[in-house]
């Protein structure tokens, strides 16, 4: 909580410079809004307004400055204007007895949310699938562990298009599936290290006397493996679940989707509406944020209940 | 039916082969720790063209490797006019900038306690948010062209590496800190002397994440708006256009550069940080 006082600042310092970056990126749309409505604006014509520097122009009329903070739809919106789009998706929709309807935001944080633990967990089985592997066999560590690095230095978003063209062309309902596919590709590569390292983190004389006892290696791993990579297992999966959102995210982004938070990103750009992209994005970061932190909170608690101290 | 009794016969030679080297007495010898995952992959070729060959697969769905291959072949200059404008352009002019300021600014605010205390934080907090939406309003702010993909490059690159920095540089111990100052060092030589280096794993780890993320961000970007040429235009027009084939080549493409980039980087990590247990070799 000591951090508390310092995050506050910085926070106001990014609220501060935001709003003081709105004036000069607003100013040409609102210049041309004012000249629309018969004000006198100091250089006319919007193509010239165009190659005079935002600084000039706000300095030269200082009192449309003000519009740039009330566009419809801001180059720049302000973050009160972000604050209330976001509101007007989703609150308001609850309290018009409508939380699920397709203009809201609700619905498609919904549709993410599903793809990406779809996602994450199938990442997480191949992840730990793969670790096991690699600790008992060294054949699969020689030859799978470069793979698994190069695999993460591919940019899967490369493939998104495809698999999503691929799939549906084998005759699989919906998006789900390939977004899931692209998200668990993105998280099991966390999971497969820190459960690596997690599973070898016994040390020798903890194994030693397992095999004193003539525990099976099974019981082993068990036992005295499983138990002590659970702290490691945490710590990539909270890595894993934001890397998961940012594939569902990805993989909503080309190709046209619908419905999902990446789809309400896509739509706002075709159709020119700044504000939706915006609420979409930050409802994006809450969502990435309250997993993130609910996965903190199961990493206290089952450490607690583990005997490990956090 | 011979297509796919090969690839499997390949397979399980392949597989025996690699056990075999795995459990020699030489599994620690260079050859045999870069034979074994080439090997591999090679293995995974073989079963790819084997199955796609056997059950004929549509060129539409998958291609096999060898009609890839042909296309990149016959291709080249295209797809060097798409290396050029989306990684030489756009990631690694973003790549540069993002990784540069990162770096200035984890300097400066590494002098005072109470901004990194506030900053870190919310670095690492946005460093996990999925950044790669911001790409359409960068587009729309910075035009079609590379400088819009530079941008979404900067921005996807900074907080990873602002974070990895700032964290690289509370590394120093302070026993070791107090010995600079027992020479009475300057605040400019503790850190070019002793703190940089000791930050230097903590960078090179920041640089390794944001080599993944700039080639992520300067192709997604391109999704959104491009000029007609670029990787992330050719592959959704690919898409779209149903020469898969060409799909497939500009994904090895960014498959090759990004893991030549990783594998720059892990040299000059190598070469730099030669001191960190990590970087030891076995014998």
């Amino acid at each position: 909580m000591r951090n508390l006082l310092p995050i506050l600042a910085v926070l106001a310092a990014i609220v501060a410079l935001w709003y003081a970056a709105v004036a000069p990126m607003n100013i040409w749309q609102a210049l041309d809004q004012a000249e629309r409505e018969g004000v006198a604006v100091t250089p006319e014509g919007a193509r010239t307004r165009s190659e005079t520097s935002p600084f000039t122009l706000m300095l030269e009329n200082p009192s449309q400055i003000s519009r740039g903070y009330a566009l419809d739809r801001p180059r720049l919106p302000t973050p009160v204007q972000v604050a209330e789009e976001l509101w007007s998706s989703t609150g308001e929709m609850i309290q018009r007895g409508r939380p699920m309807s397709k203009r809201g935001l609700i619905y498609h944080g919904w549709i993410t949310l599903q793809s990406t633990l779809a996602g994450f967990a199938l990442g997480t089985a191949l992840g730990i699938l793969g670790a096991v592997a690699i600790v008992y066999s060294r054949t699969m560590e020689m030859s799978l562990m470069p793979w698994a690095i190069i695999s993460q230095t591919i940019p899967i978003v490369a493939l998104a298009p495809m698999i999503i063209v691929v799939s549906s062309q084998l005759g699989v309902e919906g998006r789900g599936l390939p977004k899931a596919i692209i998200s668990a590709y993105l998280c099991y590569f966390p999971v497969l290290v820190g459960m690596t390292k997690g599973l070898r983190s016994p040390t020798r004389e903890q194994l030693d006397l397992l095999r004193t006892y003539n525990a099976p290696g099974f019981a082993s791993f068990l036992k005295l493996r499983l138990p002590s990579s659970v702290p490691y297992l945490f710590t990539s999966l909270k890595i894993g679940i934001a890397a998961a959102l940012v594939g569902t995210i990805v993989g909503e982004l080309p190709t046209g989707a619908i419905s999902g938070l990446g789809a309400r990103i896509l739509i706002g750009d075709q159709f020119g509406t700044p504000l939706a992209i915006w609420a979409a994005l930050f409802a994006a970061a809450i969502l990435a944020g309250v997993l993130v932190t609910l996965l903190g909170w199961l990493q206290t608690l089952t450490l607690r209940r583990m005997g490990m101290h956090t | 039916m011979n297509w796919l009794v090969f690839a499997i016969l390949f397979w399980l030679c392949a597989w025996a082969a690699n056990v075999a080297m795995a459990r020699s007495r030489w599994h620690d010898a260079r050859v045999v720790r870069i034979v074994v995952p080439v090997l591999f992959g090679v293995t995974i070729l073989v079963l790819w063209e084997g199955l796609v060959r056997h059950f004929e697969v549509s060129a539409i769905i998958l291609p096999p490797p060898t009609a890839i291959a042909a296309r990149f072949a016959a291709e080249t200059q295209v797809l060097w006019e798409d290396f050029v404008q989306t990684v030489l352009k756009g990631a690694l002019s973003g790549y540069l900038m993002g990784c540069a300021a990162a770096f200035i600014v984890a300097i400066a605010i590494d002098r005072s306690r109470f901004l990194t205390r506030g900053l870190l934080p919310i670095g690492n907090f946005v460093a996990a948010l999925p950044i790669i939406g911001i790409a359409p309003i960068l587009v729309s702010w910075f035009g079609f062209d590379w400088q819009s993909k530079a941008a979404v490059v900067v921005v996807m690159v900074f907080f990873p590496m602002l974070v990895n920095t700032v964290q690289g540089l509370t590394e120093a111990s302070a026993m070791q800190r107090d010995l600079m100052r027992t020479y009475a060092a300057g605040y400019w030589q503790t850190l070019l002397k002793l703190r940089l280096p000791a930050a230097m794993p903590f960078i090179f780890n920041g640089l390794k994440i944001a080599t993944t993320l700039a080639l992520i961000g300067a192709i997604v970007a391109e999704y959104f708006g491009s000029p007609t040429r670029g990787m992330g235009f050719r592959i959704s027009t690919g898409v779209g256009s149903l020469s898969i084939d060409l799909v497939w080549a500009e994904i090895a493409v960014a498959a090759l550069t990004g893991s030549v980039v990783y594998g720059v980087v892990s040299l000059a990590e190598r070469a730099v940080t030669f001191w960190h247990p990590s970087q030891r070799t076995r014998n």
